[in-house]
Formats: C-alpha cells, structure tokens, sequence
C-alpha cells in the first residue's frame, strides 16, 4: 500500500463517486457499516443512497447492501452490474457472490473469518485462492483484531476501517460517524469501535 | 435544515406525521414495516398522541383508518401487497362510501419475491377500485407525494393508493422536510348517509365513484407527477412508471437520453401524453416495475400499427424487478464487462437463529408425527416456514396467513388423519382464529400447533397481538379445555412435548398445542433494553 493513498483526501465534490457493494451473513452488522458511511457521507454534504435487505434473509442468510455516494445526484438504488467501485465483505464466501457487480479496477475487502451455517460451505482455502485471484483485494484477519480492540462484535468496524482507505471520504468523518452511531451503546463501546477501525485502517 | 438520511418507507412515515396524520394503521409485512416502526419511534408522534398501535391484519387495520378518517382526521394504513389482498373487501368498498379526513393506503410491492410468496402490483387494485395511485420513483418524491395524497384524498373524498417497491422502501437517501401541518380538526361527514352501503345507496355513490374517478385526469396533484421530456430521436419513445425512471437515467449519466420520455408517477395515466409520444414516435419503449399494467393498456386486443416494446414482447423480463442493466439490455447499450461468481459459491438459505424454540417444536413435530407414519404439515407464514428448508423439510404447505388450519380442516374432511397445522402466535390472531371456529363447529379431527414466540419475529420482533392471549381465545371459540395443552419447546423438554403430540394427534377432535417460547432476538432485545435504562 502506497502511504499517499493513506493521506487524507480531499473530496472534490462534483466527481466523487464511490459504489460500494457490502455482503455477509445476516447479524453481522453490514448495516451499522453503512449507517457509518452514511453518516460520514452527509457530513460532507454527498449525495447517497443505500439499498438494504430487510426481511427473511436476515435469519442467517446471505444479505447484501448496495452503497452510493455522489458529489452529483443519484438515479438508480441499485448498483449497474460491473459497476461497483469497492465490495465491503464481513465473510469470505459471500464476498464472492457479489463478484459480478465488481469493476474491472475495483477492490475487494473482506474478512477471512468464515460463517459456517450451511452443510456445504467450501473448503477456505479454495475460498481465499478464488479471492486472491481479484487483482485488487485486500484479506484481514477481522475476528483476532476485533477481539484485541476489546469486541469480537466489532469485527465490521475493523473491516471499514481496511476499506476505508479506498472510499473518497476524510477518515475523520468516518471516525466521526462510529461515534456518532454507537456513542448511544456508551462511550466504552464507541471506544472500542473506533479502536477497531482504527486499527483496520492500519492494515497494510 | 439538514438532511435526514431515511429509507423510502420512513419518508412516507414522516410525510404521514409532518402532514398531520392523526392515526396510523398497520400489520408488519416486508418491506413495509418501518413505516410503522417509524410512527412509534417518532418523539412528535407520541407527543401528539397520533394513533400508532399495531392492528390485528390489514382489514382491520383499513377499517380504523377508515373509521378515523369517517371522523375527518387524516389516517394511514400500511400493509405488504398481499396484505392488501385481506383488506380488498374494505378497500374497495372504501372507495364506494369514499372518505372525509384524508385517507392514504401504502401498499409495499415485493417484485421478484425477496420476502413473499407473490410479486403481484398493486396498482391494479387502484384501477379495480377506481381511485388515485401514486408511484413515487425516489424517497423525496415519496415525501413530498404524502402530502398530495392526502389532500386530494380530501379533495376528490376519494382513499389514494400509495405503491411503492421493495428498492424504495428499503433505500435510504438524505430527505429534506416540509413545513409541518396541525392535524384536523374532528367533523363528521356532512352526508349522514355516506358509509352507508345498502344497495340503494351503493348505486348512488357508486356513479359518485365513476365520475369522481373521471375527473381526476384533470387534478393538478395527479397531473404534476406526469412529466413529458421531449427529444430530437424520435425512432424511440420511452414510458417509464415510478422506480424504473431512475434505471433509466442511471444509463444516461449526463442528463438523459436524447428520446422523449413520458415519467409516470400517478394514475389514472395520462391517456393524452401516451397518444401524443406514441403519435410521434416509431417504437414505444414501456418500463414498469411490476405487471405490464401500461403496456396492455398501450396494446389492447386490437394491433395499433405501433411497435410496441417491453415485457409482454420480451424486451424486459417478464417476471422479475427491473434494474439499471435490464434496462441498458432493453436499450441495447453496452454493458459494463461482469465477472462470474466462482462455481465453490454455494447458496446460503435463511435458517433458524441458533436456539430458536421453532426448531425445538419441529423437532418434536417431527418425531411425533413419525409415528404416525406422517411425513410433514400444514404450514403458515413466518420464521417458522423455514422448516420447510433442511435438515427439517417438514412442511407441505404455505400459501397465505391462517391457511394452515383451514387446509388441515379441509384435508380433515378428506379423511387425512392426522391432520396438523403449524401456524404462529400472531398469524394466529391475524388470520387463523375464523379457520379454528370452523374446525370446533364441525369438530373435525385436527390438532393446531401455535408456535408462539411472543412476538412478529420474521418481520423484527413487532408486537404480538395474541401474546398472553392465546389459551383464552382458543378456549373462548370453544376447543374443549382438556385439548389445550401448553408446552414449552426446550430440548430438555423434548420426550415430554412428544409425548403430549402424539396424545393429541391420535385424538379425533380439535385440539391447539401452545408451544411457547420466546423469540431470543426480541428477548435478548428487550433484555438489553432494560438493563440500558
Ligand atoms: S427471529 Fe426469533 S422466531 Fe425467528 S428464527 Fe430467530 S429466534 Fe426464531
């Protein structure tokens, strides 16, 4: 990793554009990543919209939440397929589902950490190697920092934060939007997200 | 003011509240839901004091918001679109006695069945019952909309259908809010005879109804949200109805194609726009999320000579939600290269949350009905229709809410013995309660299982309305008090629950077993909300 690209930006508002596809299993808390991107989005005055899957899925099945941001307003809900600029994935299998919405030069993040919850789920090694294969991705280890930041519950944090090197907003702005999201659980648990994603954004 | 990031369906709910609603009506249903959820949240609801209790189903839910706005008060009902089905008798009768306080049904469409057992589009109730139908295509315009409805509900003394899609209700986008209304003040209709439908009357109102519905072409609030764009290529014309604007634009990021576009978003659609796009243009290109509602309306029986496009002719899909590549294909733009989701993916269904006291009833089930030689039952709508999936596979049938226990009734009277249903607490109370008085009348040989998990868990965890109920009102309809049996699915439980299955299925009368259990997501819920307070 290039430490430019860690350097804060600056957002040149009328051309940002960030598609974002966010997957896992349901109860992993993609929605609080988004609820966080959101809010960091508004505070620089974006446009945005984010698709959600309420509903059945939620039970364990595999959910998946599209994210745009904009400096220009925003027609369709949905991401166009091959379009998206980063997949943000909580669970290594379901990062792949999503694969044909991925741009040519986009990045994939997950987390390496699988959710077994069906009999057939593959072997994690063919897993990992079929992610390997996306020129740009990007695998961490999103359970054992969690767990040292003081939560395994915030394993998502740790995973935007890796992510958030690639999404065109000040990192400020995202720390600010943890606080925002979780300082309503306490302040120890606000700390203990920010620290993780603080600590996924150290990732290299 | 800043912007408040909401998903379509908490846009309505806000609009509902800034608009001065006085009562909000509704059952859970995705993708609906949060319009409620939203009402019951909101710090200007309670201290209005608007109405925001659940109901027991979609009809009696309508008939109190009918009955509030009988009263002149701005009501809302929100329902999922086969909800729409069980209010169908009080919805289109409402548009017959028509309305005094403004009176807005939201009906969440589900196109490709991502929560539901159909994806039937509502807009065809709104032409069935003859009133007005908004189609929002993004979350402000659903906001800004809410408040056109009820006041041409007012003005036309009409309830307007609001439809909307499972991409807008569950999107969310920054909103920006309208100065809010008071609410109205209580004044009964001034025609006494208005909700009134004897025949003689229904007559009358009913011309009421042909004419009002005639004259809505002509209204400003419906007209507004039918805008005509022209364009220098006129080789194609384009219609799009509500959401699937965006799906176009989204290919044409620099303003738009260069085609005239006629975008509906409210009905009855503007029959001289189309006849004038159609007039000049060679081909007719139709977008609708949903049934081809426009489109066969645009063909009709009789071929025009024009060619027209969409999904009766395979252009689009003809089933299915739209999307921004489905529309690129119809186009015949080029697609941006995808790459393939590997083949080790594998498909990962829904399942029971871990602990789950649905999974300890089917596991008794499951034994007990075994013995009997019996390979599944009757089944409902809920968390508890995972069962059909493995490693239980146990269900043979789910259809729509209560079914349960009139089919096993029904398989009863076939000689099917035994027959069991599976339904849950507030199915029960939403739909199963008429179908059990049917069995006690004729005691047919059926056993009920109630799986009770205290709450509305597919949905969230709504309240339930059966919750400490349940052993009364089956009591109370008449199922004999030695054929109710309480039992509560844990694995310790397991051989006792068994045993208590098997008794009751060989019994050739009616029998309810309460299995009962708390949702642990609403409990462990309700448990971290007491200890943060
Ligand atoms: S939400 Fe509740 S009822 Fe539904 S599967 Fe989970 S624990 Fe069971």
């Amino acid at each position: 990793m290039h430490s430019d690209r860690i350097k804060e930006k600056t957002i040149n508002n009328r051309k940002m554009k960030n598609d974002i596809i966010l997957s896992g299993v349901g109860g992993q808390g993609i929605l609080s990543i988004a609820a966080v991107i959101g809010l960091a989005a508004v505070e620089n005055n974006l446009f945005l919209k984010q698709s959600e899957v309420h509903g059945m899925s939620q039970r364990g099945g595999d959910v998946q939440s599209h994210l745009r941001l904009s400096g220009k307003p925003i027609a369709s809900d949905l991401i166009p397929s091959g379009k998206a600029d980063l997949i943000i994935s909580m669970e290594p299998m379901e990062s792949l589902r999503y694969l044909p919405w991925l741009s040519k030069t986009g990045w994939l993040v997950t987390s390496s950490n699988p959710f077994i919850n069906i009999p057939d789920y593959p072997p994690l090694e063919a897993v990992l190697n079929e992610i390997k294969k996306i020129r740009n991705h990007l695998i961490l280890d999103a359970d054992a920092m969690a767990k040292e930041a003081g939560s395994l519950k915030a394993g998502n944090m740790v995973i935007l934060g890796a992510a958030s090197r690639f999404i065109d907003l000040p990192f400020l702005s995202i720390e600010n939007g943890v606080r925002k999201l979780f300082i309503r659980k306490g302040d120890d648990i606000a700390e203990i997200n920010i620290r993780a994603l603080r600590a996924g954004r150290r990732i290299n | 003011m800043q912007k408040l990031l909401l998903l379509g369906d908490e846009a309505i709910a806000l609009a509902a509240v800034d608009a001065g609603l006085s009562g909000m009506y509704a059952y859970p249903g995705t993708p609906s839901t949060e319009i409620m959820e939203f009402i019951q949240a909101s710090p200007e609801a309670a201290e209005r004091g608007i109405h925001r209790e659940w109901s027991s189903n979609e009809k009696t839910a309508l008939e109190a918001a009918l009955g509030m706005s009988y009263t002149g008060k701005r009501a809302m009902a929100a329902m999922k679109h086969v909800g729409l089905n069980v209010a169908a008798d009080t919805f289109i009768n409402s548009a017959i006695t028509g309305v005094n306080g403004g009176l807005v049904v939201v009906a969440a469409d589900d196109p490709s069945m991502h929560s539901s057992q159909n994806e039937q589009d509502s807009r065809f109730y709104g032409k069935f019952a003859f009133v007005p139908v908004f189609e929002p295509s993004d979350q402000q315009q659903a906001y800004d909309m809410v408040f056109d409805a009820f006041e041409l509900s007012e003005k036309c003394k009409l309830p307007v259908l609001f439809r909307i899609t499972t991409r807008l209700a569950h999107s969310r986008s920054p909103i920006s809010r309208k100065a809010a209304q008071p609410e109205k003040k209580m004044k009964m209709p001034d025609e006494p005879r208005q909700f009134v439908l004897l025949p003689a009357i229904a007559r009358k109102r009913y011309r009421i109804l042909l004419s009002a519905y005639e004259s809505l072409k002509y209204d400003n609030r419906i007209s507004k949200y039918n805008t005509f764009r022209d364009g220098s290529n006129r080789k194609l014309g384009i219609i799009t109805c509500g959401i699937a604007y965006n799906y176009l634009m989204e290919n044409f990021p620099d303003g738009g194609p260069d085609l005239p576009v006629l975008r509906i978003t409210a009905y009855p659609f503007p029959a001289d726009i189309i006849r004038d796009i159609t007039g000049r243009c060679e081909e007719i290109l139709i977008l609708e999320e949903g049934y081809p509602l426009v489109e066969e309306a645009l063909r009709g029986l009789l071929d025009n000579n024009l060619k027209i496009l969409g999904r009766l002719d395979g252009t689009v899909p003809r089933d299915g939600e739209l999307n921004p590549s489905i529309v690129a294909r119809a186009l015949g733009l080029l697609l941006a290269p995808q790459l393939a989701v590997p083949e080790i993916v594998k498909a990962r269904p829904p399942s029971f949350c871990k602990g789950c006291g649905h999974s300890d009833t089917f596991n008794a089930i499951i034994e007990a009905l075994r013995s009997f030689g019996m390979e599944g039952v009757f089944s409902d709508i809920g968390c508890y229709t995972l069962a059909a999936l493995p490693p239980y596979s146990f269900i043979n049938s789910c259809v729509d809410m209560g079914a349960s226990v009139t089919m096993a009734v029904g398989a009863a009277d076939a000689g099917l013995f035994p027959s069991v249903a599976v339904i849950g607490d507030s199915t029960f109370t939403h739909s199963g309660m008429t179908g059990l008085l049917d069995a006690v009348v004729k005691n047919s040989p059926v056993t009920i299982i109630i799986s009770d998990n205290s709450t509305t868990g597919m949905t969230g965890g709504q309240k339930s309305q059966a919750t400490g109920r349940l052993e009364m009102i089956c009591a109370g309809i008449g199922v004999g008090p030695e054929h109710i049996r309480v039992i509560v699915p844990l694995r310790k439980n397991h051989d006792d629950n068994v045993r208590v299955m098997k008794e009751e299925f060989s019994y050739r009368g009616v029998s309810v077993i309460i299995s009962s259990r708390e949702c642990i997501q609403t409990a462990s819920r309700r448990k971290r909300s007491t200890t943060e307070k």
